[in-house]
Parts: structure tokens; sequence; C-alpha cells
């Protein structure tokens, strides 16, 4: 199971204007507006996918997030979600600095590497096939992984002020050890 | 039954008469004028389905549907417009009108002008993007349409959907973009002065009276066309379609017609020069060149677009050199900085600018889902109880949209 659209919504302020880099099909920014009068913005490069969130009344810009935020300014977003999308982009330092940049609140979240199941997979000498990762190493669209752990380090390196940050198991936050129980980490972090 | 290749079948076209004189751009006015359009839908009782299409250089207000009795007479839009198509005449009151200054039934330099009652000819005023959003405004007046439901366009006809929500922003729910630019680079520009000058030193100009001649400069408005319709294809397009293939599978040692894409544009500049006007192309190409938004604001786009209220959708193509996709990404950044709601898609086609003409899955596939949400939009509304009413800015009504067709 990946993290409940809800998980990440409750993070997010009633009203809120929100960019939601690598949106997909524009669910999340469907529910925000539907569910807490946010408004806002998608970015998704899969024309499929932006078909369908022009169908729900929801803005998408195609663009490649590899070519930047550049077009954003500062500041200019409540909140960037990047949802499952970081793992997937080259240069994730400079796409976390900008999103923290764009943003005022910066809201991440991606599976959590160091979940135990994964540490059993490896252990088998196997990578990990999980819910959250189903892909196989030949064909996985994430250009790489990263733990709980991993991404705290990450943000201080960014100079980014983490405001919050938490697992999530069976859809539902957990604050306990979560770099080894957390299935997917959640991170909700500002620039300085 | 009738024969067209149409789902719409066979439409008629209208024309309208104005009698108030249109005030210009350039200061001058076009006296009494008319107007030919087209519709296709139903308007529905609350006049809130309309969808305005604006059209580009060398279209008119055939945009969908044919003409009676012949079937080859299909409107250049038609596999966007009609029943069950994205824009779907089952849901929306499509119009399209022909431009003053074109040379398709409305007002334009071949007309009479009333003054001398000759043609208008090298006297016809320099109408702009933003003359002609005001002529349609007035023709929307007429019928008693208040707000439109959505404005589309593409290429030059972009623009004027673009203009639509700048001089009219209180009329217009949505903006369509197609394969359009804020404004014309300067080779945009070099190509238009390169047509113009084509057609202007054709001996058989006469500086703009050639109608008294009883000549038309047909060598320098196909010379015109041939540049237009490189820049409308990809080289990739042209490389498929044509690559290096002989006419006659030999050379001929000559300057006549070797290779093939040589008789293509040929074929093509005589097939437009024997139905289009040339001054109606260099007033077509002028106003194309002039329209800039940004220009009141020192270039600043975002500050030009500033006053459009509308929900927009941008559509590029890959391969179109002549309007990028960067510069609609102009456009989409200077709305985005506006706060602007925004769709944006760059689609991976390879016709070049022709695209924005033919039927591509996902280019269809986000128009058809943009207008689909907007009728579902309108049914909420209905389904509310009394809509908004919008009093058209001035006139109107049922009784003068009777006197359609008149003169």
């Amino acid at each position: 199971m990946t993290t409940p659209l809800s998980v990440i919504a409750d993070l997010v302020p009633h009203g809120s204007r929100v960019l939601d880099l690598g949106c997909g099909d524009g669910r999340m920014l469907a529910h925000l507006r539907d569910t807490r009068g946010c408004t806002g913005l998608g970015v998704e490069i899969d024309p499929e996918k932006l078909i369908a969130a022009a169908g729900k009344g929801v803005d998408v810009l195609q663009y490649d997030l590899e070519q930047g935020l550049s077009m954003f300014g500062d500041r200019s977003f409540d909140v960037v979600l990047q949802i499952d999308s970081l793992p997937n982009i080259r240069h994730t330092e400079n796409a976390l600095r900008e999103t923290a940049r764009v943003g005022r609140l910066g809201i991440l979240s991606f599976a959590n590497f160091a979940h135990w199941s994964i540490r059993l997979q490896i252990l088998t000498g196997r990578l990990p096939v999980t819910p959250e990762l189903p892909y196989e190493w030949y064909n996985t669209p994430n250009l790489r992984v990263a733990t709980y752990a991993d991404f705290e380090r990450l943000a201080a390196h960014c100079g980014l002020r983490v405001v919050d940050a938490f697992g999530v198991r069976n859809g539902r936050r957990i604050s306990f050890a979560p770099g080894l129980l957390a299935s997917e980490a959640v991170f909700c972090v500002q620039g300085v | 039954m009738s024969a067209s290749p149409s789902a719409l079948g066979d439409v008629t076209p209208q024309r309208m008469a104005f009698e108030q004189p249109l005030p210009l751009q350039s200061g001058a006015q076009l006296p009494p004028y008319e107007l030919m359009f087209e519709t296709y839908g139903t308007l529905n009782a609350e006049r809130s389905n309309a969808v305005l299409v604006c059209h580009a250089l060398n279209a008119s207000h055939h945009a969908a549907g044919t003409h009676a009795g012949d079937p080859k007479s299909v409107g250049w839009w038609d596999n966007l417009i009609g029943p069950g198509k994205p824009l779907d005449t089952r849901r929306f009151f499509v119009l399209c009108v022909n431009n003053p200054g074109s040379c398709f039934g409305s007002t334009g330099p071949m007309s009479l002008d009333p003054a001398t009652g000759q043609p208008w000819g090298s006297r016809f005023p320099v109408v702009t993007v933003e003359d002609w959003v005001d002529a349609q405004a007035r023709l929307l007046d007429r019928l008693g349409i208040a707000r439109l439901a959505a404005v589309i366009g593409g290429s030059l006809g972009g623009m004027q959907a673009l203009s639509w929500t700048l001089r009219h922003p209180e009329r217009v729910a949505h903006c369509a973009a197609i394969a359009t630019a804020p404004s014309l680079s300067a080779q945009n520009i070099a190509f238009n002065e390169v047509a113009r000058r084509a057609i202007i030193t054709d001996p058989d100009f006469h500086g703009g009276d050639f109608y008294a001649h009883g000549v038309v400069p047909k060598q320098g408005l196909a010379v015109a066309r041939m540049i237009g319709h490189i820049t409308y294809l990809s080289d990739d397009a042209m490389g498929a379609k044509f690559g290096r293939a002989l006419r006659n599978g030999v050379l001929g040692y000559g300057f006549g017609v070797d290779f093939e894409i040589e008789s293509y544009l040929r074929y093509q500049g005589d097939k437009f020069s024997g139905y289009f006007d040339a001054n109606a192309y260099l007033l077509i190409t002028r106003a194309l060149d002039y329209f800039d938004p940004a220009r009141a604001s020192g270039g600043d786009l975002a500050q030009g677009l500033a006053a459009a209220r509308a929900r927009f959708l941008l559509v590029s193509f890959t391969t179109d050199w002549r309007f990028s996709p960067q510069r609609s990404r102009e456009i989409v950044q200077a709305l985005v900085t506006n706060r602007r709601a925004v769709t944006y898609a760059e689609v991976d086609a390879p016709q070049g600018h022709d695209a924005f003409l033919m039927d591509h899955p996902h280019y269809h596939g986000v128009v058809r889902a943009w207008f689909d949400r907007i009728a579902q939009e309108l049914e909420a509304q209905e389904n509310a109880g009394p809509p908004q009413v919008f009093l058209p800015p001035s006139g109107g009504g049922l009784g003068e949209a009777q006197t359609w067709g008149q003169s």
C-alpha cells in the first residue's frame, strides 16, 4: 500500500495554492480542491496522465521536471508536493532545493528502502520487490532509492529545515522507528 | 440524406451587416461592413454554451461541415468540431467568423468602398488582431451572446483567442490557444516580409489596385504561399513525404521542376493564388506582425496578460518551428506568474506547425477532456437553477438576431 491521499492532504493547509510535481492523473490536486478548497497546478510529462487530469478539471503543465522549476517564482506556491517523484529525478539535490525555493512548504514522500521487509529481501541476495517498489531491478523507473535516514541527511545537506517527518505503514502515520518500520517516508521541509 | 463526408453534414454560411463603423487600432475606422460566419450546434436557453472559433491566416468562417453539393468542401477544423468530436456540437454552440480584411465574403480589400464605389484595394485600412476581436464581439452582441463558454484558435487564431481574454476578460470563461505565440519573432516577421515583397513587386500588383486592371498578382502570391508553406511543415515531415525524390526520375540540368518538393510547392502556390486575395495576404500578415500584448508593458508578458481572467489551455507541437513550444511556454509562464489557471500540452507530433490541423490522439485527447469539463460545468450550472445573467454591453438581443442574412 502506498501512502493514502488523506495522509498527505492532512498536511496541506486549507485554501493553499499547491504545485504538485509529477502529479500523475491529478487525483491529489482534485482531492485537495474538493476537500480542502485548494487551488493548484500539476506538472506531469506523461500525455495520457495529462488527459486524465484535464478530465478532472485539474490544471497540469506538460513539462519535464529535469528542466527544473525556473519558470516558477520564489515562494510562488504555498505548498509544493513531490509524491513518489523524487526517486525518478536525475538531479535530486537540485530538485529538492528548487522545491524549497518555489514553495513555502515542501512535502515529499518516497518508499523507504530501509523498511525491514526490504532488508530481509536483500539478505536473500535479491533486490526487493514490494508494494511501494513493485518493479524488478531491470525495469524500475526509479533512478535511485533512498531511506528515511538518507533523506534526513540530504535535507540537512541542502540547508533545509525539516518541520515534520514521519513514516507510513499500512496507510497510517507512524512515528516509532520509522526507519525500520515505515514502508513510506514523508517529509515536510522549508527553505531557511 | 446528405453525402457529406462531415459528421456535421451541410452547413449554411450567414451574413450580417453592421451599420456602425468599427473603430480600428490605427485610429482609422471601417465604415459600414459585413461579416460572414457559420454556426454549428444549438445555443441553449441560457445562451451560455457558445464557443467562438478564430481562424488563421488563410482560413475562413467555414470551420466545419460541408457546403451543399460539394463533398470536397469540408471545413478546415472539421476533425475537431462536430457531433461527438472534441468540440462537441451536441453540447456547444460553435461559431466562426470570417475576419474583416480577409477574402471569404466579409468586407475586405476586394469589397467596394462605399465612398468611391470602387474596390477598396490599397485603401483598405490596416486591421489588427484586436480589431478582429472587436468585430467578433459586436457580432456576438447581435446574437445575444454576452459571455463565451470558450474561445479557441490555432496559430493566428490563437492570438485572437488570447486577445479576447485581454480586451473582453468578462466575456470569456475559457481560452484555448493552440500552436500560437505571444508575438512573432524577428524570423517570423522576416518570412512575412519576404512574402509581402513577392506580392508587392509583382508587376500585376499595381500598388494594390490590380482589380481595375483585370489582373491578379498571381506569381507574387504563389511565391508568398510557397514560403509560408515551407514554414508550416517540419524538416522531417517534408523529408519523409518528398525526400530527394525526382519528378521524372532524372535530373533535368535546368531550372524546371526536378524534385517532387518543387512540384508540390508550385502546385500549392498556384492553387492558393487562384482563390486568395493578394491584398488580404498583406493585411493579414501585417496583423500577425503587429500582435504583441507585451508591447505596452515594455516586453513584460505577465504584465501584458494581467487583464486575463479566463481558464486557459495552451497546446504546442514539438516539431513546430514557426510557433515553437518555447513561445507557448512564454505564455504559460506569464499566466502562471499571474496565478491564472492554465493547462499546457506539448504534443509530440511530426508535422510541424500544421499539426494543429491534424487529428492527433494526444492533442485531441486533451482538447476533448478540457471541453468535456466545460460542458459538465455548464450542465451543473443549468441544474443549479437560474443562471447568472450577463447583459451584452450594447444593444443585442433576439430582435436584431432576426436580421441575419440581410443584404
